[in-house]
């Protein structure tokens, strides 16, 4: 029986999906004065994490913090409902430190879903989104299992893994969403009637154990650091938990490996059941015992997902494996010998709009109006999700608002580096975040997120008068003390050389200013500190960012020109609607590809494998000769 | 970065065709233009000469202060040039290897080579040409780029590029790894030392140096392929040269022993580049000058890669070109019956008993310049198997393109010792070893994009 449809209230912008795409784009929205409804399949999954309870990690980090800078909630959320916080790349150099922090998975939900009520301008509410309200190209709202038909001046997709979703363990497969959530099934098939590219990628997660069957006697304790750090540039120091959990290590053996090898024959991935394309940085363990056949062993962290559950994630066992074949697996592991399964691991099947059908906004290029963000764009993780759902939030109210799009550049966030990655090149497999995709990593560090976008998410609307007050107040302080270093001279002296002599440096000759002196690699801001007079008290955050400034001056100015070459070439626009037809001599491949991905500048075109230096320099040319011919 | 055609860095590019003799002209256009030739330049401060002017200096190796060449140079401000940049003409007069020399500092000194067409491109981006003249503009760069990065890698020696794709395996070694330690650092997997980087860059960047080192001896590619033409006195090498060179370079009389000395000169015959060696006729003699001569073609003989043999046609077979006819049997040659205009002494079916493998046997009169496109035909297939597109001096550019980005290679791993050595992180200093390992794969065309975490992916065993 068909429900009969009723018209629900009108909003400015409508999200589909409360997942972590979704609430950061809805509390976007919401901010920038939007009236804005989130809609989700099921209240009790806002924000909720299927696969690894933890946020951060390289790249990762580096994006919640970009996150946070624009005014986002990932940040905060995590700094809220952490159980561990560490630290990671501390002995590497400032470009690579990245935070990663445990969370309580359900406490990551509940306080994701509490922020989400008390915003303004935000309604958060179940349900199903079956279609979209397309007219005239425009999206103009959603309709509903339950049959209402919202209208909106603009709507966000950020559905994740339950678009047509597969499960799949062993020789069992059903239709699920994660975590035996329902699937979404009529929106994908309506995608696909408005004329989306879709195609089908494949995730897995392992088995969670119960924690009080394991023999942590014989795993590796892996605790946080004592050291406060936090994700939000808002969060103080002092709130830094301090009563932290563990995670554990262990490892797979021969024996694991001999299971699995003798029964791949019953996993899906070998057999031929599982048809997407699944992430070559996120194997099974099957899939690793085959491909890495002579290593002896693989590292496994248990790592707890909450303090109100005794579930344990079993961290790099992900797996399709028969259940049975899943438990056996698990009981050759140390530690795990006794281990009661709780949940098997599963691989799932779901389908993503292929992203080169978005611009650098997230709107889809074919319908105007609508803007997708997420894993259904193509990429996996938690924080890829949020930093693609702030961007789609906040265009989706600049959209409803009627304002020009905001986008963020390579050379200005890890976000940047992977809206363009997405929308240049596509993906064959779900797309992940690494510090090896950027080209600028040096000035996009985690440090200066905020330097480098709170500005951006001020001119939005994002950040409040508080915290941007302190933002100023930093911002100075940071010019005053390289100031102050670019003018005081430190003197050779007896205190100085002794102290470099210890450090096997060389003895100053003549007075050097003090900025000099800490570029000197054995020299510390401390160091430093104790030959200055009337040394003021600085902010240990302040302090980072002068060191970094100075002593990396050298490798900053190298990377910023590369950056200047960047602008010069994004500078030059492609016309819209141009017809590479009529453009004589761009070779085939190139036309083709330039045609799908309708590039904004010169700069994103040579980014485009295939397109060629000659491709683009004759279309530089044709563009210029554009350019003459209207004037003239 | 693959689409550098794009970019407004400053080019640079040999513009006079080579072999041509007397004066050639190295082009720089760019807003560095000034301060990179002022590098390489000893003479007046050419930041501080008016516009269009000619200044009288030396071009210099800064390395190790060697003078290379004798030159005047032209400094043109922007707007009133042609590229309406800066651009900068040094006129060089040393021959063909020091000009490419020139081009080599140029290219290790801040410029880039420049794409085929680009200074024209530049000239109409920038104003300078008017639009009727877009169409050609982007047919000159359609005809010309797309071949010359394939030619440039194809013609690179088989050995050299083994060797640089093992060194960037090398550098990818550390690389690779160190990627893997900073992106999953919670892995149990090797970790990268300063002390492992230091090795291995210094390892490769002594390699490197050694082979730029070659490369200005003119070996690093082939420069050109060693051609000797070969023949008893006065069968018409002298001229078989002038021709190929379209100009009168050798001396021609009706002496025998005209040429007395080996003479060296490049041309290029259907793409392919030849060192032609014009050498004194080879026989019995007891002349003290000649028979020096005589030495010296042979030695040009058995140094060559491919032999021209020059038999007159128009006189019987003697006993000195059976005896060239032996001694370049197992050469590849090309076997010329010279003066088919006269009344023929020997035809190719008389040769059959003297050469019996599958030589090729072209009757020409070079007098009349009858048969020579056979000869030139036949050159090219040899090398090419279908010949490709007359693209004048690929070789050379290729060498001192492939010098500038062996020399970028070679700074930036400089850097990264001096970085290693001053204790900056390794990350930082990974940036360094990056553009290494970049430029080095642009000499071998191995440059794809996401190259690098193609490879991450499939070495290391990576979790999420
Ligand atoms: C089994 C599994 C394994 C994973 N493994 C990894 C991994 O190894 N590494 C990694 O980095 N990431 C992994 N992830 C991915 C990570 O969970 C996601 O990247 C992240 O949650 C994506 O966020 P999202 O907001 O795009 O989608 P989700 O968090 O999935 O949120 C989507 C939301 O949209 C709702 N929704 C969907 N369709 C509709 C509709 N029609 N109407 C209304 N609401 C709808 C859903 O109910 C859900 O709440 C895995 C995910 C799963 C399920
Ligand atoms: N008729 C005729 N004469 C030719 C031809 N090619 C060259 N000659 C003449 O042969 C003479 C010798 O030519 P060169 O080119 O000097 O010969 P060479 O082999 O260099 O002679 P040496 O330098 O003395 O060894 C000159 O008078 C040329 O003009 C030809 O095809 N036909
Ligand atoms: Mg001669």
């Amino acid at each position: 029986m068909t429900v009969p449809e009723y018209t629900g209230e009108d909003y400015d912008v409508i999200v589909v999906g409360a997942g972590h795409a979704g609430s950061e784009a809805a509390l976007a929205a919401a901010r920038m004065g939007q009236k804005t409804m989130l809609i989700t399949l099921n209240l009790e999954m806002v924000a909720f994490m299927p696969c690894n309870p933890s946020v951060g990690g390289p790249a990762k980090g580096i994006v919640v913090r970009e996150v946070d800078a624009l005014g986002g909630q990932m940040g905060k959320n995590i700094d809220a409902t952490y159980i561990q916080m560490r630290m990671l790349n501390t002995g590497k150099g400032p470009a690579v430190r990245a935070l990663r922090a445990q969370a309580d998975k359900n406490a990551y939900h509940r306080v994701m879903k509490d922020t989400l009520e008390n915003t303004p301008n935000l309604t958060l509410r179940q349900g199903m989104a079956t279609d979209l309200i397309v007219e005239d190209g425009e999206c103009r709202g959603i309709v509903t299992n339950t049959g209402a038909r919202y209208r909106a001046k603009s709507v966000v997709l950020t559905a994740g893994t339950s678009s047509r979703g597969k499960i799949i363990i062993g020789e069992l497969m059903y239709s699920s969403g994660p975590n035996n959530s329902i699937p979404s099934i009529e929106l994908s098939e309506n995608l696909e009637k408005l004329g989306f590219k879709l195609r089908r990628f494949k995730t897995g997660t392992p088995p969670r154990v119960n924690g009080n069957t394991i023999d942590y006697d014989q795993t590796q304790e892996e605790p946080g650091d004592k050291t406060p750090n936090a994700f939000s540039f808002t969060t103080k120091d002092a709130d830094y938990l301090q009563d932290q959990m563990s995670c554990w290590m262990t490892y797979t053996n021969e024996e694991t490996h001999k299971i699995i090898r003798a029964n791949l024959k019953r996993a899906p991935m070998f057999s031929g059941v599982i048809k997407g394309v699944g992430p070559r940085y996120c194997p099974s363990i099957e899939d690793k015992v085959v491909r890495f056949a002579d290593k002896p062993r693989h590292q496994i962290f248990l790592e707890p997902e909450g303090r109100d559950t005794s579930e344990y994630y079993v961290g790099d066992f992900s797996t399709s494996m028969p259940e049975e074949i899943q438990q056996k697996m698990l009981h050759t592991v140390a530690g795990l010998q006794h281990a009661k399964m709780m949940r098997p691991g599963y691989a799932i099947e779901y389908d993503v709009i292929e992203p080169w059908q978005l611009t650098h906004t997230l709107e889809t290029k074919h319908v105007k109006n609508l803007f997708t963000a997420g894993q259904m764009n193509g990429t996996s993780g938690y924080e890829e999700a949020a930093g693609q759902g702030i961007i789609a939030g906040i265009n989706a109210a600049l959209r409803a608002q009627g304002k020009p799009g905001f986008r963020l550049g390579r050379d200005e966030a890890y976000i940047g580096v992977m809206i363009d990655d997405l929308v240049t090149k596509g993906t064959n497999e779900p797309y992940r975040l690494l510090t090896s995709r950027a080209e600028y990593r040096l000035v996009l560090r985690h440090d200066n997120a905020d330097l480098r976008l709170t500005e951006k998410g001020r001119a939005l609307g994002l950040i409040d008068d508080d915290r941007y007050a302190a933002f100023e107040a930093k911002k100075q302080a940071i010019e005053a003390e390289m100031a102050r270093l670019h003018s005081i001279r430190i003197k050779p002296g007896k205190e100085v050389d002794d102290f470099l002599a210890s450090k096997g440096g060389a003895p100053l000759k003549d007075g050097i200013l003090a900025s000099d002196f800490l570029k000197r690699p054995e020299v510390s801001y401390e160091d430093l500190a104790q030959f200055m007079p009337d040394h003021p008290a600085v902010d240990r955050r302040v302090i980072e960012q002068v060191t970094i400034q100075i002593k990396y001056a050298g490798y900053i100015a190298k990377e910023q020109q590369k950056i200047d070459r960047l602008h010069r070439l994004e500078a030059k626009k492609i016309p819209d609607h141009i017809d590479y037809n009529a453009i004589n001599g761009i070779a085939t491949e190139a036309r083709q590809k330039l045609t799908k991905i309708q590039p904004e500048t010169i700069a994103q075109a040579g980014r485009i494998s295939g397109v060629n230096p000659a491709d683009v320099a004759i279309l530089s040319v044709y563009i210029e000769q554009g350019k003459i011919a209207k004037v003239g | 970065m693959a689409n550098s055609i794009t970019a407004y860095d400053t080019i640079a590019a040999i513009s006079t065709p080579p072999g041509e003799g007397g004066i050639s002209i190295v082009r720089l256009s760019g807003d560095e233009a000034i301060q990179i030739a002022q590098r390489v330049f000893k003479g007046k401060d050419l930041a501080k000469v008016a516009s269009h002017t000619i200044n009288y200096g030396h071009i210099i190796d800064p390395t190790n202060q060697d003078v290379v060449d004798e030159v005047m140079v032209s400094v043109m401000r922007a707007p009133k040039t042609y590229t309406r940049e800066d651009v900068i003409e040094i006129n060089c007069h040393g021959g063909i290897v020091d000009t490419n020399r020139i081009l080599q500092l140029l290219l290790s000194h801040g410029a880039r080579m420049a794409e085929p067409g680009e200074f024209t491109k530049r000239a109409f981006l920038n104003g300078r040409i008017d639009l009727t003249q877009a169409e050609s503009v982007m047919d000159l760069i359609r005809a010309k780029t797309d071949k010359a990065m394939q030619v440039a890698v194809d013609q690179l020696d088989g050995s050299l590029s083994h060797l640089i794709k093992h060194l960037r395996q090398d550098i990818f070694s550390v690389l690779g790894q160190e990627e893997v330690n900073i992106d999953y650092p919670e892995y149990e997997m090797d970790e990268v030392t300063g002390k492992m980087m230091l090795e291995k860059a210094t390892e490769v960047r002594d390699h490197l140096q050694q082979l730029m080192k070659t490369a200005n001896q003119g070996k690093i590619l082939r420069e050109g392929l060693a051609t000797a033409i070969i023949g008893r006195p006065n069968v018409g090498k002298s001229s078989l040269l002038n021709y190929l060179l379209h100009e009168d370079k050798a001396i021609v009389t009706d002496v025998a022993g005209t040429t007395r000395d080996t003479l060296e000169e490049y041309v290029n015959v259907r793409g392919v580049p030849l060192k032609l060696v014009d050498t004194a006729g080879i026989h019995h003699t007891m002349d003290k000058v000649e028979k020096i001569g005589v030495e010296r073609s042979r030695k040009a003989l058995s140094q060559a890669d491919l032999v021209l043999l020059v038999l007159d046609a128009s006189a019987p077979l003697q006993s000195d070109d059976r005896e060239l006819l032996k001694a370049t049997k197992d050469k590849k040659r090309i076997i010329l019956l010279n003066k088919t205009d006269l009344p023929a002494q020997i035809r190719p079916a008389n040769l059959e008993a003297v050469v019996t493998d599958d030589t090729l046997i072209i009757p020409v009169s070079i007098l009349k310049t009858d048969g020579l496109d056979r000869l030139e035909a036949a050159i090219a297939k040899l090398f090419f198997d279908e010949g490709i597109e007359n693209s004048q001096s690929n070789v050379l550019v290729t060498n001192a393109r492939q010098y500038g980005l062996l020399a970028q290679a070679k700074t930036a791993l400089d850097d990264v010792i001096t970085g290693l050595q001053n204790d900056v992180p390794l990350d930082l200093v990974q940036i360094d070893m990056t553009t290494a390992w970049e430029k080095m794969g642009e000499v071998v065309g191995e440059n794809a994009p996401d190259e690098l975490i193609t490879q991450l992916f499939s070495q290391f065993c990576l979790g999420k």
